[in-house]
């Protein structure tokens, strides 16, 4: 079995990984980043619209050119940093300090990394309602693929179902290749994403309605239409279902931390609702438990990804700081602050209140 | 069915701070036109201030704050409309007489409206307002968000949002 070596394998090529492989490489450190996908740069690839955010997050740019920057960075350290893509991390076996990995479907092979940053990102959350399983019920990140990576419209008028962030942009990304949005559901009495993406497809025609949910999708073969109920304060149905018509029903419901090899590592989990499912406890270098295994972005708590990138940062400078490489202490502050803007408003309040139920001091002391 | 077109909807019902009319005096005198923000809400954003080159659209103390403007500085020139990823900033000159208003919009769809096209004028909520003349249909930062100079009656410089190409 084919066996690699290096200081630091960085799991997952998206916004978190491929900054803290950027970090860690600049500090001299050997990077190995792994993708599953077959093109770096994780849901960045797909995001048409501008980012929020400062200067500093490239605010203003479109999420594929940030993409496209942070690679760029990489490209900047020669080889030292290596990409396989199409590669799977699928196992931790700490006592001999090896992790397994699937190469496409051929190739299993083992790597021997001296560190680990875990930035395996996010999986989707679905809702069960019947019906949920008939082809044209998609997920908004298989919606954004088809049409942002493979130049593919879902169909002609779509349902979507959550006013997150996600749901507001892919409704947005919808009206921009020419799909009619039937209409936006919300359980809330509120948007839960930010309320300028509302209005953007406010003012093109697209409803939300408040305190309504999908209960069935129809049709047989294919998605036709969906009803839809109004909501109780206790979430309960009120009143008789109504019909919309769509050919697509997109779910925009959440996501989860992609977080299975973390708990392969034996690193110590904990339960926070506010960071959207099991993360790991850390200290502030975004270290786990395990004092080989960092984690940045999404696996680490469900945020927006110009956090995701601030992390990945920090981790990737605190993995090669582990490795005896010489690291600017002020750079970590540097970044941390910026952590802290960006998560200071309301909309960072439920995040600030997540991360401090996992933040364990006295961790800092381990090289 | 019940569209609600409530502020916590993403509809802007009344001014609210981040979210205010130009005075009046000013906007009434000011050649080129004013900026009109529709920002309500604290979020990690400041584009709209970083790409202000006179300093209008004031310093954030924190990046969250909602954006505060110095209109005496405003000199209508569209950079933030075409910055900022929440297509929240208009530029709206009320100065044309003949009961005509110059609105300066964002634009990311498609197709892109030609200079001399009429085109839908729409609502907050995408209603039908008014028909608009296109201007001119410019693209400052070379990022692909259009800005489209649209003249519309005068009296709806407070309702037209977007606009629609048929």
């Amino acid at each position: 079995m084919r066996e690699l070596t290096t200081d630091v394998l960085v799991v997952g090529g998206g916004p978190a990984g491929l900054s803290a492989a950027a970090e860690a490489a600049g500090a001299g450190a050997e990077v190995i980043i792994a993708e599953s996908d077959l093109h770096l740069g994780g849901q960045l690839v797909k995001q048409s619209h501008k980012f929020f955010g400062s200067k500093d997050e490239f605010a203003g740019t479109r999420g594929f050119e940030i993409a496209k920057i942070l690679m760029n960075e990489i490209a900047q350290n020669g080889d030292r940093v290596k990409t396989m893509l199409g590669t799977t991390i699928n196992g931790y076996y700490g006592d001999e300090g090896v992790v397994t990995a699937m190469v496409g479907e051929e190739e299993y092979l083992r790597v021997i990394p001296q560190k680990i940053v875990v930035a395996s990102g996010a999986q989707e959350r679905l809702l069960p309602f019947p019906n949920n399983d008939i082809p044209g019920v998609y997920g908004a990140g298989a919606v954004q693929t088809l049409m942002n990576v493979y130049g593919v419209v879902p169909g002609k008028r779509v349902l979507m179902v959550g006013a997150g962030n996600i749901g507001l942009i892919v409704s947005y990304q919808l009206l921009q290749a020419g799909v009619e949005v039937a209409a936006i559901l919300e359980a809330m009495p509120r948007i839960g994403g930010y309320w300028v993406h509302a209005a953007k497809v406010r003012r093109m025609g697209v409803p939300i309605l408040l305190r309504h949910s999908i209960k069935r999708a129809l049709g047989g073969e294919i998605v036709t239409g969906a009803e839809v109920n109004e909501l109780d304060e206790k979430f309960d149905p009120i009143g008789a279902a109504e019909r919309i018509e769509c050919d697509a029903i997109c779910l925009a419901v959440g996501l989860a931390p992609t977080n299975e090899l973390l708990w392969q590592a034996g690193c110590a989990m904990k339960y926070v609702p506010f960071l959207c499912g099991h993360v790991p406890l850390r200290d502030k270098y975004m270290r786990t438990s395990n004092e080989n295994v960092w984690m940045a972005g999404d696996v680490s708590g469900i945020e927006e990804a110009s956090a995701a990138m601030i992390e990945g940062r920090i981790a990737g400078l605190s993995a090669a700081k582990a490795l005896g490489l010489k690291v600017p202490d002020e750079k970590f502050d540097g970044y941390r602050e910026r952590l802290r803007d960006l998560r200071a408003g309301e909309v960072g309040e439920k995040i600030r209140a997540g991360v401090e139920a996992v933040v364990v001091g006295g961790w800092e002391e381990r090289t | 069915m019940k569209t609600s077109a409530s502020f916590e909807s993403g509809v802007l019902t009344e001014e609210r701070p981040g979210a205010v009319k130009p005075p009046e005096t000013l906007w009434k005198e000011h050649k080129g036109g004013l900026v009109v923000v529709e920002c309500p809400q604290r979020i990690p954003c400041n584009p709209c201030n970083t790409s202000c080159p006179t300093g209008a659209i004031k310093k954030f103390e924190d990046i969250n704050d909602v954006p505060s403007i110095d209109y005496e500085k405003c000199t209508g020139c569209a950079l933030c409309v075409s910055k900022c990823p929440g297509l929240a900033c208009f530029v709206i000159d009320i100065t044309l007489g003949g009961g005509l208003a110059l609105i300066k919009m964002p634009y990311e769809m498609l197709p892109v409206p030609r200079k001399g096209d009429t085109v839908k004028c729409l609502g907050r909520t995408g209603e039908m307002v008014c028909e608009g003349h296109v201007e001119n249909v410019a693209e400052p930062l070379g990022d692909r968000t259009k800005v489209v100079h649209v003249t519309i009656p005068v009296e709806a410089v407070n309702d037209v949002r977007a606009i629609r190409v048929v």
